[in-house]
């Protein structure tokens, strides 16, 4: 099952460059939420930093307080290795590991944290593939083919079934459709769908159709800030603040 | 085409001709007028590009496949002069001489097989050492080194290919030598010596000498190669494996080791090529004994020391004949060498080679 997300005065910088300025924002279990905003805005690092990858980036950092279910992900002590296996994520570029069959790449996670019983793997891979709705179209090559063999779409399914396998909390999508044809991005936005059930899904988008079509609830980012925060109908259609009406409608942006 | 220039006389690029877009004929006469008033550019291009361009563009071609081919004449041509030149001792000894262990020029009996095993239990002396220590130059340069060290650490890697192989040489009588008699072939006789490989007197001087001076001599062509092709690993792939949960190490072996792993053989396998053929500082330091030991303190011998030390002095045809054989054999033992490791790379990639993403 998922669980919630709290984020509180998360401050994020790249050297000198303050790119999130005091977050606030309280992620509910078992929704999804959309992140939207201009490029530039700092969306993708707000996701990011949820799963401590920001810092993966040289001279990249952050502060501030973000607690996922029971686990304070900047707190004394806490291991960014643990943190990540506790939340996956799935990057706007399909990133399969090209040298790996469809099955190793689903296993890598897996074996990872230790993994070694050959039909407990299959099992969990399968399982995973399923929920990423790919199963059907590999099950007979999982062991022939690359992962970098299958298209653009069936590659960010093996993504998203690669994170799964790790059964994490959350699951953290930085624009996950955004280079897809419009049928592979109509795939990945029914498989989100699903996923609620069993995850609190975060993705980041450019589309906001996308964020009207798959969100509960969105976030518009503006240089860095929340600007605002609500049910998705309301973001679309009243939002509070003036800049918010600006974007949705297209004014900038 | 009625412009056209006689390709004899213009081996140069031709300069395009100043005239009227309208009279180009490829482009008729139906859309030269709508065309030509309005861009310019496109009227630059059309004039830069006649039909006629096609003549150096053949010339290069010609010149292109020149090239190509005298690789395969050079390679022709010296496998016939080495064969052609030993052809005295090809017919006096045959196939044994590849497994002779006798080389007596006094009695005019030569075999090849101290210098093959010397040969090829140096050089993969030399990779069993170089290889881990390369790959973890390359993996500290690119994964862990402050940005300000990194060019430091890589220069002073590229300079160890800059040294030439006489002072290596002498480095190793003077520094290597005395180092291994005193302290590192006493330690090894002591914990290791019951595996026979490190046994026998002490002089320094000998197989395990020339095999780390190798290693040393290859670290930097190994190292730097690897170091390309961890650089050239995509960013989304330590990504995908970071965000997997893993740690740093695991990060380097499955998102970076793994997908670089041809180009390191790669990497590996230029150096095993340089270290078969490396001649001056093995010279120095090898022993020069024609014996096959398994003790890797006894001094040996390799067929490019043999052919630098005997050839002034080869006086008989027969002497003369059995070195260029040898040079055969080290052609040979090279292209088997080279061609094992392909077959190694073409089956750790199942025959799917994908150098990078």
């Amino acid at each position: 099952m998922g669980v919630g997300i709290e984020v509180r005065g998360l401050n994020a910088w790249y050297g000198k460059n303050q790119s999130l300025n005091s977050i606030d924002m309280t992620v509910p279990a078992n929704h999804v939420t959309a992140v939207i905003g201009p490029s530039g805005c700092g969306k993708s690092t707000f996701v990011r930093c949820l799963n401590r990858m920001h810092e993966t980036i040289p001279e990249a950092r952050a502060e501030g307080s973000v607690k996922v279910g029971e686990m304070d992900v900047y707190g004394d002590g806490s291991d960014p290795v643990e943190v990540r296996r506790r939340i996956g994520m799935v990057f706007q570029k399909p990133n399969p590991f090209p040298t790996m069959s469809i099955f190793d790449n689903v296993a890598a996670g897996l074996k990872l944290n230790g993994f070694r019983n050959r039909k407990q793997l299959h099992e969990l891979v399968e399982r995973s593939l399923k929920l990423a709705a790919l199963w059907d179209e590999v099950k007979d090559t999982l062991h022939k083919k690359s992962g970098a063999s299958l298209s653009g779409g069936q590659q960010q399914r093996l993504c998203i079934a690669r994170a799964l396998a790790v059964e994490p909390e959350v699951l953290l999508m930085d624009e996950p459709a955004s280079a897809l044809d419009p049928i592979s991005t109509s795939k990945i936005e029914e498989l989100i769908f699903q996923l609620k059930q069993h995850y609190t899904v975060v993705i980041v988008t450019h589309n906001m159709q996308q964020a009207a079509r798959v969100a509960e609830l969105t976030g518009f980012f503006l240089m860095g800030s929340l600007i605002e925060y609500d049910k998705t109908e309301k973001i679309f259609t009243t939002p509070a603040d003036k800049r918010t009406e600006d974007y949705v409608t297209g004014r900038f942006g | 085409m009625s412009d056209s220039v006689d390709p004899m006389n213009t081996p140069e690029p031709i300069e395009p001709l100043p005239k009227p877009v309208t009279s180009i004929p490829s482009l008729g006469k139906v859309e030269a007028p709508r065309s030509a008033p309005k861009s310019t550019v496109l009227q630059k291009i059309r004039q830069s590009h006649p039909s006629s361009s096609r003549i150096p563009d053949e010339i290069f071609r010609w010149i292109i496949l020149l090239s190509a081919v005298s690789v395969f004449a050079i390679v022709v041509l010296v496998v016939w002069k080495l064969v052609d030149k030993s052809r005295l001792s090809l017919h006096q000894f045959g196939i044994h001489f590849f497994y002779g262990h006798d080389w007596d020029p006094v009695n005019d009996s030569y075999g090849a097989m101290p210098f093959i095993y010397g040969t090829l239990v140096s050089s993969f002396l030399a990779l069993l050492l170089a290889v881990p220590l390369s790959v973890g130059v390359a993996v500290y340069i690119t994964e862990m080194c402050p940005q300000g060290l990194r060019a430091i650490i890589s220069f002073l890697v590229e300079l160890l290919a800059a040294i030439p192989s006489v002072i290596y040489g002498l480095w190793g009588i003077f520094v290597l030598a005395p180092l291994l008699r005193d302290y590192v072939q006493p330690f090894l006789a002591k914990t290791l010596g019951w595996t026979g490989f490190f046994s026998g007197p002490m002089y320094g001087l000998g197989m395990l000498a020339a095999g780390i001076i190798l290693a040393i001599m290859i670290v930097p062509v190994i190292a730097s190669i690897t170091r390309e092709v961890m650089s050239a690993v995509p960013q989304n792939q330590r990504e995908a494996v970071l965000a997997l949960g893993a740690t740093r190490w695991e990060m380097i072996r499955m998102g970076v080791l793994r997908n670089a792993r041809i180009g390191i053989v790669g990497g590996v396998i230029l150096g095993l090529g340089r270290a078969l053929g490396e001649t001056m500082a093995v010279t120095m330091v090898i022993g020069n004994r024609p014996e096959v030991a398994k003790s890797l303190f006894a001094p040996g011998y390799t067929m490019a020391s043999v052919i630098a030390n005997e050839f002034s002095e080869a006086t008989g045809d027969m002497y003369l004949s059995a070195l260029v054989e040898i040079g055969l054999a080290l052609f040979i033992v090279t292209l088997i060498v080279n061609a094992l490791a392909r077959l190694l790379v073409w089956s750790i990639t199942g025959g799917t080679a994908r150098p990078s993403v």
